[in-house]
């Protein structure tokens, strides 16, 4: 039995997803801090403009908060890094639990793709159901249920590629690759559009609020996300691979 | 995380019951963490809403309902 096919003990893979996560999450806030951080402050002036003209509508205080909005800003880079840790300790996990299925000792795809299926069930297709609202969009009555159906569009998105790979896995490996990736897509489409048209909608962007300012926090959003699940796989991957030759190293120097 | 761990083949790394406690206790602290980050409203924390505040422009830019 040759070493290179040794899997690291749970806690080694779990600390590196944890850095992972950890850096790609501060790099997204990063990201965010230049691309969005102007487009939150643009909706809360618009926030601040309507709470002050009927103020029984106030629905968050920003003027005697308990965090300035300077400790806000900072609090974007505690919370993207904390998401971050948290995400990417889950992805070690879930890698842990799904090496059973690997065949080979390839660690640095199946990372990429998990991050990737992540990418894909539990950020694009929540958004695209549920996309994210800057301050002053949204009803303070609803949040409750808004944070419900989000949770449960998450699940639904990471059921829907659940669903895809076992497409394309039911296929059968002998198929040609064409009607292998025809059953992922049909069945990935299926659980989305089913979850689509069952989960309720929300429409509640004020009449008057900025198209442009919308369309350009929800991009800076998305593009957090983006940068915190790319960052994690390519991360993770990184740091397993040192891992693998660090391991193989002690057997097989020359790798 | 058995201790023969570091020179099992990669056949079934989630064999003993340890490792499974130690997977669940892993998923029950990272998803928590996750919950901080995302949805307290001081409820879990117990910090009133200073923790919901201070997160508040992360929330907003990772796309989770906030208000």
């Amino acid at each position: 039995m040759p070493l290179t096919t040794t899997t690291p003990p749970f806690v080694a893979v779990l600390v590196r997803g944890l850095l992972a996560g950890l850096i790609a999450g501060l790099l997204a806030g990063v990201f965010a801090y230049v691309a969005g951080e102007r487009h939150v402050e643009a909706a809360i002036a618009i926030e601040e403009a309507s709470t002050h003209a009927e103020p029984a509508a106030g629905a968050h205080d920003h003027e005697d908060a308990l965090v300035s909005r300077t400790g806000q800003r900072g609090g974007l880079f505690l919370a993207t890094g904390l998401f971050g840790a948290a995400m990417g300790g889950l992805l070690a996990t879930a890698y842990v639990l799904l090496s059973r299925r690997r065949r080979g000792d390839d660690d640095g795809r199946s990372g990429l793709l998990l991050a990737g299926a992540a990418l894909l069930g539990a950020v694009i297709v929540p958004f695209l159901k549920y996309p994210a609202n800057p301050p002053a969009v949204g009803d303070p009555a609803t949040i409750n249920q808004r944070t419900v159906t989000y949770l449960l569009m998450v699940v639904l998105g990471l059921v829907a590629v659940w669903a895809g790979s076992l497409g394309y896995r039911s296929v059968g490996a002998q198929a040609p690759t064409w009607l292998r990736a025809a059953a992922a897509v049909g069945g990935f489409l299926l659980v989305t559009a089913v979850s689509y048209v069952v989960m309720p909608s929300f429409q509640e962007v004020p009449a008057d609020f900025p198209a442009t300012l919308l369309w350009n926090f929800r991009l800076a959003s998305l593009g957090t996300q983006v940068v915190l699940w790319t960052g994690i796989g390519l991360l993770f991957a990184a740091l397993m691979h040192h891992e693998r030759r660090r391991r193989a190293g002690t057997a097989l120097p020359s790798t | 995380m058995s201790s023969s761990a570091s020179s099992q083949p990669v056949v079934h790394p989630v064999g003993s019951a340890r490792l499974l406690w130690t997977v669940l206790a892993t998923v029950a602290v990272l998803t928590l963490l996750a919950y901080l980050v995302a949805f307290d409203q001081g409820a879990v924390s117990r910090s009133g809403m200073y923790l919901h505040e201070l997160m508040h422009d992360g929330r907003h830019l990772l796309g989770v309902p906030c208000h």
